[in-house]
């Protein structure tokens, strides 16, 4: 079932591409008809050049015009074959490539949130490619194969049907050796790529932390680790590397055992005076080929499998949900009031997080949201930004639900910074202007600046030229952090979440850039979630949260007095 | 080349004896159109049944022979190509856990583990394929023209025309395909990070509204590569065509000559048809060999990505001739102390003087990027101080051997990290001998009896991959267990209590301060309760000493420390 909504996926995926296949298809058809025809002419060339004195010279011109004339279309035709092939596999593997990142970038958030990212990225950049190469390499091969056998059985039979026979009769046997091969190196197959994939994992998280096991002197122990796996997978690769290279001598052997009752058969006809000698020659140019389509034909199945696997991982990528929006907009400036109205929502149905949660704050208000770890307060930002839809309720900005503006024009109202800093491999004033490509030299100093990043930046090797590597490089996770302010300074919309913004940065630092975070604030409607209390002592409106309920609300004042959760947290926090 | 070369060297023998057993296996293949000629010439000729079928008996002993060899050498070529490349991953591997923090950034460790897995698995189906095919191709190849010469010198100059011609064909392509193949590893890399980039950083691009922008370089990214991808294409697909051409068109030429040399009398019919059967022998090895050599482009194109890593120098430092600890120096001694990372302009650390007596405890404080953490980088080695030197008791750091450091410091980094496996496994990493109480006393002194306690299965409880089974605070404070297990003489804290609560935090302090081993202490921090107590506190800024000294003392003399100090504590005077 699953398998025919494949086939029918990857028909419709070639449709486009249908004219170059039946292309493809027909060249193939004229490399094998050509190809064959080869030995033929082998043959009627020999049986000019009887012995001395009695060469047919004029029938061996005639001959060898047609070699050259056939080798001539054959070149044609294999040329053409390779260039339309390659130009239809690397066509395909860019689209299908394409088409599930445009749709990577309207999944849910969830999607990207539960899914392996290893997993869909080797699904993007390794399948695309085996798909396209093991379904049409494998389709040509198994074409060829097929029109391969089939001719030179009729080139066979034209000639002399009682050689034929022989060759065909060794068929089977050539069959049964390549199937019980593959068979057999199947399971090796499996043993080692189940090895390959424990070691893979262990190399990840040992090289991802290599300074972390020198520190610990834990790489003796790390080596005798490794050293094992590696024993393991380089035994299960030799056991199934040694057993599908078998097919190639067990092949060669059973060609030799039909060239040799070829020859034999032959002789003795010829002897008897029904064959010529060039007849013969052409039949051994025949049998001399005649078992390597057919080891072909049974690795191409395997591989057309895994093209088929591959294509069905593709799919489910672009198959994947996607965000419905809409292109409501908000109507002018927006003030910032933000409303939650007994809104609830929970990342799994069996485990109710947030529970029938109402709040009102004003255009301008510091809202600070504090509480212990599992207690929600990401899932309200997630709420805000429509990273998450809330299962009941609603959340309304400036009084309009937000499920009627596009996602894209809600969020362009906010500026965010989270906990997880993330920078781009790219050069670092390409990062900061990620909000405001538009933004000047002078801007962007003018926000590092504000953010204190400035000076780091500019004892960086090229400055703001710096290119990021992928990991972030030498930066310091506090350092990542400034940047991510600085990239927000930059493109102040009226509305702030800062998601534990300044957790990586030592109070120092962060008192030096309190002034400028005022600034920002001033007037913006600002969520700020913290762990350390005393950047939000003068909020307006700290919520307390445990479980997914606000236990507390109110200012830092009148929270004190009350001398509840959040007085309890506060003095443990800073009572020495 | 060289490379895999170095690497086949361990296995020799069977090295040697793969590529030895393929060429029998090709001079018994080589056989075969002489004996074919002479069931021709001897057997047809002269009506003689008997000896045809002699002959042929001989065709089949030379098959079974020639099956025989062939697997021995399959045998050998796997188990020397594999067992190569096994040694391969595993040098890689030992030599980049030798890599400093700085080289493994550069590298990146996703880049680091493509190379031990793809790069080197390119690199052996490369070996296995030389093994048995880049010896016995180019011998049945010049064994068949030598058989060629054997029949008839005339007509074999054909063969020695048409070779040379091949093999430079098959050298061009080789030479003008591996640069392009190597831009395509590139592209394909390239793309990879761009949906990296989107996954990891999915909140941030929609945040910012950018996903156009990503889908614009993703196309450009895609479009590239398929350009590349075209490119190389059109130089390969010239291979198989061109190689039959040549060889069928040599076959053309053959067949004349020999049309000529027969009629002279000086050649049968019988040794012309061995003469095409040799030529046709050349074409099916070349067509492998062709399709083959993509392969070795590839395989040389990782080979080359592998020697890059293992030519890297990881361990830049200096390591002295062993100096005599004196005992009653100093557990740290720091003097003039200058560092500057490499390839930056700038110092990270410049001109620090201070030294902690046994069992003392110095506190370090610091805005980012104000060298604390360098500091730390340096006391346990992990570069070599640009100017100054640090001693740890008495004993120049550089004189010290790694893993004598190692066992003398214990180092909890900010970020906690746990490995997959049991408690007990993490436990053990950092003392593969701890006996059972070690560890509970260790978990004790780091606040942490109590999260294994409520584990099902107690010190046996499964850590995930990245620990994520794990809060931020549980894993601070079994990250700290594990330096404590092995009794380190100097302990260092970096920032490593920042997930836990004030309370937790000042138990620890206590348990650190009663350990009865009483560890020299280095505690980094932002919160200035938790170096108010030390012996000594260290206040950096860009990289400067701005103040050494007890936090009373720092309070007068010290700005930064008093505005530090005074922000935490004129919260405690509100509260």
């Amino acid at each position: 079932m699953k398998n025919k909504s494949t086939m029918k996926r990857i028909l419709s995926l070639m449709k486009p591409y249908s004219g170059w296949v039946i292309l493809s298809l027909i060249l193939a058809l004229g490399t094998v008809i050509s190809t064959l025809m080869i030995p033929v002419l082998e043959g009627k060339a020999i049986d000019c050049i009887i012995g001395k004195g009695r060469v047919d010279f004029t029938g061996l011109y005639l001959v060898l015009r047609n070699i050259v004339f056939v080798a001539a279309v054959t070149f044609l035709c294999q040329w053409a074959m390779n260039r339309i092939n390659n130009r239809i596999t690397y066509s395909v593997a860019r689209e299908l490539r394409q088409k599930a990142f445009e749709r990577l970038l309207r999944v849910p958030v969830s999607v990207i949130d539960s899914e392996s990212h290893g997993d869909i990225a080797s699904r993007i950049i390794t399948d695309a490619d085996s798909f396209t190469d093991g379904l049409l390499l494998g389709f040509t091969q198994l074409f060829t194969g097929v029109m391969t056998i089939a001719g030179t059985i009729i080139f066979m039979i034209r000639i002399r049907f009682t050689i034929a026979l022989v060759v065909i009769a060794a068929t089977p046997v050539s069959i049964l050796i390549a199937r019980f091969i593959a068979r057999r190196s199947y399971n090796m197959f499996r043993r080692q790529s189940k090895d390959r994939g424990d070691l893979t994992e262990y190399l990840d998280e040992r090289i991802s932390q290599a300074d972390l096991i020198s520190q610990l002197g834990a790489r003796e122990r790390s080596k005798e680790e490794f050293t094992e796996k590696n024993d393991r997978l380089t035994d299960s690769a030799v056991k199934a590397t040694f057993y599908s290279s078998l097919t190639n001598p067990s092949t060669r052997f059973v060609n030799a055992v039909i060239y040799a009752a070829v020859g034999v058969v032959g002789a003795l006809l010829s002897v008897a005076g029904s064959i010529s000698v060039g007849e013969l020659t052409s039949f051994l140019g025949y049998a001399r080929e005649y078992a390597r389509p057919f080891n072909e034909i049974t690795g191409v199945i395997t591989e057309m499998q895994n093209a088929f696997a591959c294509a069905a991982r593709i799919f489910e990528i672009i198959d994947e949900k996607q965000v419905i929006d809409n292109d409501g907009r908000f109507d002018g400036e927006v003030k910032g009031k933000v409303t939650m109205e007994n809104v609830s929502f929970s990342y799994v149905p069996e485990k109710p997080l947030i529970e029938e949660l109402s709040l009102s704050v004003e255009p301008g208000e510091k809202v600070a949201i504090v509480g212990p770890t599992g207690a929600g307060k990401t899932t309200l930002i997630n709420l805000l930004m429509r990273f998450y839809d809330v299962d009941s309720g609603a959340v309304k900005v400036d009084d309009r639900d937000i499920r009627t503006v596009s996602r894209s024009a809600l969020r362009e109202r906010f500026g965010m910074v989270l906990q997880e800093t993330f920078l781009f491999a790219g050069s670092i004033r390409d990062n900061l202007s990620l909000g405001k490509p538009d933004a000047t030299d002078e801007q962007i100093v003018e926000a590092a600046k504000a953010a204190n990043a400035n000076e780091f930046i500019r004892r960086l090797p090229d400055g703001y030229d710096t290119v990021l590597t992928p990991e972030g490089g030498t930066l310091s996770q506090g350092q990542k952090q400034l940047l991510c302010i600085a990239r927000l300074m930059l493109a102040l919309p009226p509305m702030l979440i800062l998601d534990e913004a300044t957790s990586s940065i030592d109070t120092m630092t962060e008192m030096r850039i309190q002034d400028a975070f005022a600034r920002m604030m001033k007037g913006r409607t600002t969520f700020v979630v913290a762990h350390r209390l005393q950047t939000i002592r003068d909020a307006d409106l700290i919520l307390y949260m445990e479980n997914g309920h606000v236990l507390e609300q109110g200012s830092h004042k009148e929270l004190l007095q009350k001398n509840g959760h959040y007085a309890k947290l506060y003095r443990s926090q800073y009572s020495s | 080349m060289r490379f895999a070369a170095h690497y086949l060297a361990d296995y020799k023998k069977e090295s040697l004896l793969a590529p030895l057993f393929k060429m029998l296996e090709a001079i018994f293949e080589l056989f075969v159109p002489l004996v074919m000629a002479r069931i021709i010439d001897v057997g047809i000729a002269n009506n003689d049944r008997v000896y045809i079928i002699r002959q042929g008996g001989m065709l089949i002993i030379l098959a079974a022979v020639g099956l025989a060899v062939a697997v021995t050498a399959q045998y050998f070529s796997a188990k020397a190509a594999i067992n190569a490349a096994g040694k391969m991953r595993s040098d890689l591997f030992f030599h980049i856990m030798k890599f400093s923090r700085g080289t493994l950034g550069e590298k990146g460790t996703a880049s680091l583990v493509t190379r031990i897995t793809n790069d080197v698995n390119q690199v052996q189906n490369g070996m296995n394929m030389f093994l048995r095919l880049f010896l016995r191709s180019p011998f049945i190849v010049f064994g068949a023209m030598i058989m060629a010469f054997t029949v008839d010198v005339k007509a074999a100059l054909v063969f020695a025309v048409l070779i040379p011609l091949l093999g430079l064909f098959v050298y061009l392509v080789m030479h003008s395909t591996l640069p392009r193949f190597k831009r395509i590893q590139e592209g394909l890399e390239k793309i990879l990070l761009t949906v990296n980039e989107n996954l990891e950083g999915v909140r941030v691009i929609r945040a910012f509204r950018v996903e156009e922008a990503q889908n614009r370089r993703f196309r450009e990214e895609t479009g590239s590569l398929y350009r590349q991808q075209i490119g190389a294409g059109r130089i390969s697909a010239l291979l198989n065509p061109v190689t039959y051409a040549l060889i069928n068109l040599g076959i053309a030429t053959l067949l004349l000559v020999s049309g000529v040399r027969v009629s002279a009398g000086s050649l049968t019919q019988g040794e012309s048809v061995a003469l095409v059967n040799y030529m046709s022998q050349i074409l099916v090895e070349l067509i492998k060999l062709a399709n083959l050599i993509i392969l070795l482009t590839r395989a040389v194109s990782s080979a080359d990505r592998l020697s890059d890593i293992l030519s890297t120098d990881p361990d830049e430092r200096i390591h002295e001739k062993e100096e005599t600890p004196s005992d009653t120096a100093d557990a740290i001694e720091i003097s003039d102390l200058s560092f500057t990372y490499p390839r930056n302009r700038d110092k990270a650390l410049s001109d620090i003087t201070l030294s902690v007596g046994k069992g003392q405890t110095l506190g370090i404080i610091g805005g980012t990027g104000s060298g604390k953490s360098t500091l730390v980088r340096l006391l346990r080695h992990a570069y070599d101080p640009v100017s100054g030197s640090i001693l740890l008791n008495g004993r120049d750091i550089r004189s010290i051997p790694d893993q004598d450091i190692v066992g003398m410091i214990g180092h909890v980094p900010q970020k906690a990290q746990l490995f997959y496996g049991s408690i007990r496994y993490n436990l053990e990493l950092a003392k593969p001998d701890a006996t059972e109480k070690e560890m509970w006393d260790a978990l004790e002194a780091a606040c942490a009896r109590e999260i294994v306690e409520k584990k099902e299965n107690g010190l046996d409880e499964i850590v995930q991959r990245g620990g994520t089974n794990f809060s931020g605070g549980q894993k601070q404070r079994l990250t700290i267990a594990r330096a404590l297990i092995k009794r380190p003489e100097i302990l260092i804290l970096d920032d490593s209590a920042s997930a836990l609560d004030m309370l937790t935090e000042r138990k620890l302090r206590d348990n650190i301060k009663a350990l009865p081993w009483h560890p020299t202490t280095v505690i980094i921090s932002q919160r200035a309760s938790s170096v108010m107590d030390a012996d000594q506190i260290l206040v950096l800024d860009g990289g400067e000493c701005k103040g050494l000294g007890r936090s009373e003392e720092l309070l007068h003399t010290c700005p930064i420390y008093r505005e530090i100090y005074s922000t935490q504590f004129e919260l405690k005077e509100e509260a």
